[in-house]
């Protein structure tokens, strides 16, 4: 069966006063109907871009989607005009944002917000819609909706909001979901409330799920398969135990690595990766993790590393064979020899990913 | 929400009052008194219309008369009453119930007389410029955000940034002599010849509204964009609204919460340009009026209508105040 | 990079290199300001008003008190305007003519100049520093202090501008305050007293919003001074809020002159052909209003003058603004 979703050769870049971003270059990847994909990787690796890519939302001036093809159910979603393209967002392909508190319009009541798509997409009536939006409502876990559906968004917490936020996204039974970081601005105990929610509703209602997040523990969840990005590309793809038992690009194992782990001895040190991603504008044709390698060789510095194969269903950026285990050894040996890690301050990056995105 | 509303209204009466007290500080350091005239009157004629307007007693406070009260054996709200027997709480009394005094240029005229005779031209013109500001300033200003960088908004920040940064003064000379070039009118202040055109407030009220349009442009382009880039308009863009839908329902009334509280100042500022324009346009309204009363010192004049626009720009900033209230329901529930 | 760089293969200093060099606030906001046409345009257009105002005596074709009277007779036209009578047809001796009292209408406009530019630029200076300490003061210690300012602010905002200069100027202009200075003092103390307000009300809020920002716990935390902390902490973070603040303080400040001059309760005009500041632009329009049927040109001459100066510091205004504080965009 041909996939739900299959991007193919993806590139976003954004024109800014500064250079050319290049957010997302040449990003291939598919998800079935009812799978769940995790895409991982730091603020700036263009995690958010692909998935606003899909929803065909960048923000235009100044990104632009220079390439690639985005096939849903079989169609080019590149190729739509923007009227058929309405008729997916919301009904097909809906998504979740990271920020509850700032997602929901301020004026608008809960209840307005929530029947609209129904509204649109469904052609319900008002009555019906908002006998639907409640429905939802308690279906995502808020108390007494009839009461809440006439209430402001500022009345409402910020768990509370994401509920909302996901019954507005699953009201029109999408085939895609994507949660692009919903449980990042959360607090810790109701991160886990919120995505227990997200993988009960994808069972239910058998909805294919891309879940964003930076946070490798939120993808051992709920994934089935997890894509780690970096600077733009995709660094290593495998289904998630694969990816979690035998990571084969040092970025992966280098995030790995700096998770703290309950089972650890205490006094284990936490290896962090040094420095900060890369300024995606004029990057050069190397491989972009090289500065912040510890196995970076010569060689590094010659191509961008292209996914291979390193074994079944797993495909890495790396020109070497590295595991979990040299790394951790090579690491060690670097910090005892005292190599200078890059001082975080002075570099900060003039393109983070969140500033290209308030620029339109 | 109720008890805001009652205590943004009772804010206005001390403001009110600091503003009387400011005024009658000032008025009273001036030289010359109020019967001055090219013609010296009888200093036995000044003594009578002091006695009669008041203006023997003391200043601020008369403990004399307290005094005078409390000898007689009046009880404690009498006695605070001759207390207050001065110049200037009489005159705030006076205020209180509408009355202003009389002009000391105008014998025989009371202030308040005056100013309401001449409020309707200057309410007229105040309309103009007002409904020409809003309905001109809010579209412009959508326009200009929602065709960002093209030729629209460069026009529109073009007359927004020219309207902002020209005195209304200047530009109504200005347009008073290329309306006197264009259509021989003489420029010379004569309402009437402007009637015959038609135009006897368009043009002054325009002239007058294009600094507040300009502003109401401006804010409320800056604000559309700013809102444009609020996570909740992707959001009602990822459940498939239309543009139209996008903007008419999910941006215009939260870019319309700013552009509301500057309307405040902004009518202020209306107010307190009109006299500059009336005076140029011979617009027979308070403003100038006011403006006459200036150059001829007739201090009670120019007393009586600062309190009066004072009392104009308070209640205008109390109206904005309160629709803010009903656009913003986080300002509603949180009063 | 170039590849002999990058052949070394564990030089980490060459790697490095992906980063971007670091910008100073200060230099990003210049950068940003140098790419805006409009705002460059006003600045340089100030500082050619400065030149003019400092050099009025230089440039000035003839003296703007000292008419001459007795070739006049009457008004001139401008230099090239003809005019039936000989006498009043236009002469570059005259570039934009004379009054009726045979002054140089161009002579006056340069020295008017200087009025605007004095009017505009000390009050702002003096109320920017009062209204950066009352702020600072207010935002840092709270309390009574706090209180007092907000409330003043209060009745400043209720009281309009304008009415106040025109109280102020007409009940004081005959005392000794009004006399100081042919009334510049009196105007730059209603000016002050009105603007200041703005500044420390602007001040306060920034320092409210600074004072829960981490890296100022952080500072408190280490146990920096209070007074440390805000010379070095929180200063620094308003100073492009208050540049751009005193950027649209000075154009109103010349504008509120003009209106003043123009109902004749601005600085006073004197025969002094010493004086240096002689005539300002709003008295200028006063002066020619009566004459406008005959000699627009008295009139057009400093109405353009004064518009230009005010386009000029709102494109300059603006600039500041994007260049400093590119998120608000009012």
């Amino acid at each position: 069966m041909a996939p739900l979703l299959e991007v193919k050769d993806l590139k976003t870049y954004f024109y800014t006063q500064d250079g050319v971003v290049r957010a997302v270059d040449g990003v291939s990847f598919s998800v079935n109907r009812g799978e769940t994909l995790g895409i991982v990787g730091e603020s700036g690796s263009g995690k958010s871009v692909t998935s606003l890519s899909i929803m065909r939302l960048i923000p235009s001036p100044p990104g632009r989607i220079v390439g690639g093809e985005i096939l849903f159910d079989g169609e080019n979603l590149l190729d739509l005009d923007e009227d058929e393209m309405r008729k997916i967002r919301g009904r097909r392909i809906s998504m979740i944002f990271q920020d509850p508190m700032t997602s929901l319009n301020p004026v608008l009541t809960i209840g307005r917000q929530m029947t609209e798509p129904l509204q649109l997409h469904l052609n319900m009536s008002a009555s019906q819609a908002r006998k639907r939006a409640i429905e939802l409502l308690s279906m995502v876990g808020i108390p007494s909706p009839e009461r809440r559906l006439d209430d402001y968004p500022h009345q409402f917490s910020g768990g509370m909001r994401q509920r909302v936020m996901i019954a507005m996204a699953i009201s029109c039974n999408p085939e895609l979901l994507i949660a692009d970081e919903p449980t990042t601005a959360l607090d810790v105990t109701i991160q886990a409330q919120i995505l227990e929610l997200i993988n009960r509703l994808k069972n239910e209602l058998d909805t294919a799920v891309i879940i964003i997040t930076h946070d490798l523990g939120v993808v051992a969840g709920m994934a089935d398969k997890v894509q780690v990005m970096y600077a733009g590309r995709v660094v290593e793809e495998a289904p998630t135990d694969e990816l979690y038992h035998n990571p084969r690009m040092p970025y992966t194992i280098g995030l790995l690595d700096s998770i703290p782990r309950l089972d650890e001895h205490r006094g284990a040190r936490l290896t962090p990766i040094r420095g900060l991603p890369p300024d995606l504008i004029d990057l050069p044709p190397i491989c972009p993790f090289s500065p912040r390698c510890d196995f970076v060789q010569e060689s590094c510095l010659n191509v961008v590393p292209p996914l291979r194969r390193v074994g079944p269903n797993h495909r890495a950026a790396c020109l070497f064979e590295v595991t979990r285990e040299q790394h951790q050894q090579a690491a060690a040996k670097a910090a005892a020899e005292g190599v200078e890690t890059i001082d975080i301050a002075k570099k900060v990056t003039a393109a983070q990913e969140p500033a290209i995105l308030r620029s339109r | 929400m109720i008890s805001f509303l009652i205590r943004r209204l009772l804010w206005v009466i001390p403001v009110l009052f600091t503003v009387a007290i400011v005024t009658f500080f000032l008025m009273h350091r001036a030289p010359g008194g109020p019967w001055d005239r090219e013609k010296p009157i009888a200093r036995q004629t000044q003594a009578q219309l002091n006695a009669r307007f008041g203006l023997n007693k003391p200043l601020w406070f008369n403990p004399d008369a307290a005094e005078a009260a409390a000898a007689r054996g009046e009880n404690i709200f009498q006695q605070g009453r001759a207390f207050l027997d001065s110049q200037f709480f009489n005159y705030i009394i006076g205020a209180a119930q509408g009355n202003l005094g009389p002009s000391y240029r105008q014998v025989g005229r009371e202030v308040e007389e005056i100013i309401m005779e001449k409020f309707p031209a200057s309410a007229k013109l105040g309309l103009v410029a007002v409904i020409f500001s809003v309905v001109v300033g809010i579209p412009l200003g959508i326009l200009g955000a929602l065709k960002q960088n093209t030729v629209f908004d460069y026009l529109s920040l073009f007359v927004a940034t020219i309207g902002v940064s020209i005195p209304s003064f200047v530009i109504a000379i200005l347009a008073i002599l290329f309306m006197s070039r264009m259509f021989g009118v003489p420029p010379i202040r004569r309402p009437n010849e402007w009637e015959g055109l038609g135009t006897a407030y368009i043009l002054p009220g325009i002239v007058l509204g294009l600094g507040t349009m300009a502003f109401i442009t401006r804010l409320t382009r800056a604000s559309m964009l700013e809102v444009k880039r609020q996570d909740y308009i992707r959001t009602a863009q990822a459940k498939g609204l239309s543009t139209r839908a996008v903007i008419m329902r999910h941006m215009l009334r939260n870019s319309l919460i700013p552009v509301v509280t500057i309307l405040g100042p902004a009518v202020a500022a209306l107010v307190t340009g009109s006299f500059i324009i009336e005076s140029i346009f011979g617009v027979p309204g308070v403003g100038e009026e006011f403006v006459i009363s200036i150059t001829r010192r007739d201090y009670s004049m120019i007393m009586g209508t600062t309190l009066f626009y004072a009392l104009l720009v308070a209640l205008g900033n109390l109206t904005v105040d309160l629709s803010y209230g009903f656009l913003d329901p986080r300002i509603r529930t949180r009063h | 990079m170039s590849t002999a760089e990058a052949a070394r293969p564990f030089d980490r200093e060459s790697v490095a290199l992906l980063q971007r060099p670091p910008r100073s606030l200060w230099s990003d906001a210049w950068r940003r300001l140098k790419r805006n046409k409009m705002a460059i345009a006003g600045l340089v257009y100030i500082i050619f008003l400065a030149i003019v105002a400092i050099a009025a005596p230089v440039l000035a074709p003839h003296n703007p008190i000292r008419g001459n009277v007795r070739e006049a007779g009457a008004y001139r036209q401008a230099a090239w305007l003809e005019d039936p009578n000989p006498k009043k047809s236009g002469t570059w001796e005259y570039p934009l003519g004379t009054d009726s009292v045979g002054r140089d209408i161009f002579s006056r406009l340069i020295y008017g100049t200087r009025v605007s530019l004095v009017v505009g630029f000390i009050p702002m200076i003096i109320t920017t520093i009062i209204g950066t300490f009352v702020g600072l003061a207010a935002g840092f210690l709270g309390g009574t202090m706090d209180n007092v300012l907000m409330r003043f602010t209060d009745v400043v905002y209720a009281f309009p501008d304008l009415l106040f200069f025109i109280i102020m100027m007409t009940s004081l202009r005959e005392t000794w305050i009004g006399n100081l200075w042919n009334g510049f003092l009196l105007l730059f103390v209603s000016l002050s007293i009105v603007t200041w307000v703005g500044v420390a009300r602007l001040v306060r809020g920034q320092v409210l919003s600074l004072k829960e920002k981490e890296f100022v716990e952080a500072a408190r935390a280490i146990g920096v001074r209070p007074w440390k902390i805000v010379t070095r902490h929180i200063l620094p973070n308003t100073l492009g809020p208050i540049i751009v603040l005193g950027a649209f303080a000075v154009p109103r400040a010349i504008i509120a002159e003009a209106i003043l001059s123009y109902l004749g309760i601005g600085v006073k005009p004197t025969t002094n052909p010493n004086a240096p500041f002689p005539t300002s632009w709003g008295d200028m329009i006063l002066q020619g209003k009566v004459s406008m049927d005959s000699q627009p040109w008295m009139l057009i001459a400093p109405s353009i003058a004064i518009a230009l100066i005010t386009l000029a510091f709102t494109f300059l205004g603006d600039g500041l603004r994007d260049a400093l504080d590119p998120r608000e965009q009012i």
